[in-house]
């Protein structure tokens, strides 16, 4: 299958990903060789097999008890923010 | 014999005798690594006075009594792991500012181990890639030959140890970052069972493949620092909660009986260089005691198909957090909310990290989800279970790490699904959650090339066993990139 300029738009908007308009066919001839080379996993007898679920055979999540453990460590953690004020990280204007 | 010519335990006899000090040794590195990382860029980040203020420490705790088998010797980690106070980039420029808040497992285990951290090893960014050269930081140079690529994602680990700049360094392997620069370096590298080494505080690509390792210069060096690493910890929700066996008490154990499979798809239509240090390879471990058999896993040529579409998936997901609000880079003066995310996005991440986030979210996008994402599962739950099948006939199972040696710089870069093509063979372990390890077999054409063992769940101490006693009975191991003895 073969993406086109359009298609990689596409993509990249749902990843909120902003593209150049310049690079928009390099990544649709990267990504259309990239889809066709997966596609060979349509070839594959899967019949009755179940979707993998944990790389373990037959263990799954843990859950923990719900016991507060964690510090409030969120000036630390803010420290790498671009832009923090009272606590809060800070974004462009949002509602007018 | 100079100091970074020495195993790791023999530095920790010299350590203990006192013929030289932590901080003596860790001073050593540091010079060689002033002296040699210039031309190899195997380090973007340096931590020369951290690095000598816990070497003194370890001399204290020494003094005071204790021992250790990593009491005291430096080491280097891949730039993915957070280093409490260091930058930890990833390979990224989206990270290019980031200070880690907090240590990771692996690097907290280490630290209370006693090893001395020097720096933080260049990478793949995000660990994409197997090259090095999708790094921000730019490419890290083999020492085997400056022209060449060392491998990735783990490319700047394994150069380091290549070129004796630590005895050892930690590693991520989601479809071969150990195994494949381990190879292509000319050391050995171990990629543990899926969930035993904890994933907390590193930086995540695709959460059901993710691994940390460890490469040495011997199997019985990343014996000593793989018992360091693994083990259960409760924030890891994937972490497994079984005891850690002493994997340097194993690493002697003869492999009489010792079942060893030759992967008849690894086999086939393998460059006839490479079949022949394979070859070589299965004469030393039946010369050893071992049994050899021909074994066959049908479904594995689709583990390279099924991994760039698991892969990408959880990279798009896991990467969703890179937004440009609570870490990380962010673009100047946004017009509004959308424009900060996709701009900080665009501009902090590189191609491949870009074309891995467009793939996943493609294959993940209404309407697509069944084809790829789900038939990927049931393909990859195949090659599990072919697997499984196979550990009922044999112990371990033995192929190439990689089809070829390390390649130019500049080479593949611009052709992604042949780049991908690297990781055919190391690719089928981290599908099933399997430990493998890769060790120096042989070379072609002068450059070191790799022979890859594979092993059921949490049979790491079998692994260390038979490379250990595989390096008693060779010298691969022992060679050294000329210009780095």
């Amino acid at each position: 299958m073969s993406l086109t300029s359009r298609d990689v738009e596409k993509i990249a908007n749902l990843a909120r990903l902003g593209i150049d308009d310049q690079e928009k066919p390099v990544y649709a001839s990267n990504l259309s060789k990239i889809v066709e080379f997966v596609d060979q996993l349509a070839r594959a007898q899967t019949d009755g097999v179940t979707p993998m679920a944990h790389p373990l055979e037959g263990l799954t999540q843990r859950l923990r008890a719900d016991d507060i453990t964690e510090t409030d460590d969120h000036e630390k953690y803010q420290r790498n923010a671009a832009a923090v004020q009272a606590g809060l990280y800070l974004v462009p204007k949002v509602i007018e | 014999m100079s100091w970074h010519a020495r195993s790791i335990a023999e530095l920790v006899t010299a350590l203990e005798r006192r013929e030289i000090s932590s901080v003596e040794l860790t001073g050593h590195f540091l010079e060689r690594i002033s002296a040699l990382n210039g031309a190899l860029n195997a380090l973007i980040t340096v931590t020369a006075d951290r690095a000598l203020g816990d070497a003194a420490v370890a001399d204290r705790r020494r003094a005071a009594g204790e021992r250790g088998p990593l009491l005291g010797i430096p080491l280097i980690h891949k730039d993915i792991f957070c280093t409490d106070g260091v930058r930890t980039s990833c390979g990224s420029r989206m990270l290019d500012n980031f200070i880690a808040p907090y240590d990771a497992t692996v690097v907290a285990r280490l630290k209370a181990a006693g090893a001395v951290m020097l720096g933080k090893a260049n990478m793949d960014e995000f660990a994409m890639g197997s090259s090095n050269e999708t790094s921000y930081y730019g490419p890290v140079r083999n020492p085997w030959d400056l022209g060449k690529v060392p491998g990735g994602s783990s490319g700047g680990s394994a150069a380091a140890v290549a070129a004796r700049l630590a005895p050892f360094s930690t590693g991520t392997d989601t479809g071969g970052s150990i195994r494949q620069p381990a190879a292509l370096s000319g050391v050995t590298g171990i990629k543990p069972t899926y969930g035993r080494v904890s994933r907390y505080g590193m930086i995540a690509f695709a959460s059901s493949l993710d691994q940390a390792g460890v490469f040495a210069r011997s199997a019985a060096d990343a014996a000593a620092a793989l018992g360091a690493i693994a083990g259960f910890d409760p924030r890891d929700s994937t972490s497994v909660d079984a005891p850690v066996p002493d994997y340097a008490a194993t690493l002697d154990a003869p492999l009489t009986g010792v079942r060893i499979g030759l992967v008849q798809e690894f086999a086939e239509a393998l460059e006839p260089r490479n079949a022949a240090l394979i070859a070589g390879a299965l004469d030393v471990f039946r010369s050893l005691g071992a049994e050899t058999t021909t074994v066959s896993l049908p479904s594995l040529p689709l583990s390279v198909p099924t991994y760039y579409v698991v892969a990408p998936a959880e990279c798009s997901s896991n990467l969703s957090r890179f937004d440009g609000v609570r870490f990380g880079y962010r673009c100047a003066d946004p017009r509004d909310l959308r424009d900060l995310y996709e701009r900080s996005r665009g501009e902090g991440f590189g191609a491949e990290v870009k074309r891995r986030i467009m793939t996943g979210t493609y294959v993940l996008s209404a309407g697509y989800f069944d084809a790829y994402y789900l038939k990927a599962q049931k393909v990859r739950q195949l090659i599990a279970d072919e697997f499984c099948t196979a550990f009922q006939r044999v112990d371990l199972l033995i192929g190439p790490t990689t089809p070829t040696p390390a390649f130019g710089i500049g080479a593949k870069i611009d052709d992604p699904v042949t780049m991908y093509l690297n990781d055919i063979y190391t690719i089928g372990a981290n599908l099933a959650g399997l430990p493998a390890i890769s060790a120096p077999c042989g070379f072609v054409d002068g450059l070191p090339m790799g022979v890859q063992l594979i092993g059921p769940h949490f049979a790491e101490g079998r692994l260390l066993n038979a490379v250990h006693r595989y390096q008693l009975a060779t010298d691969w191991h022992a060679r050294t990139a000329p210009g780095y003895a």
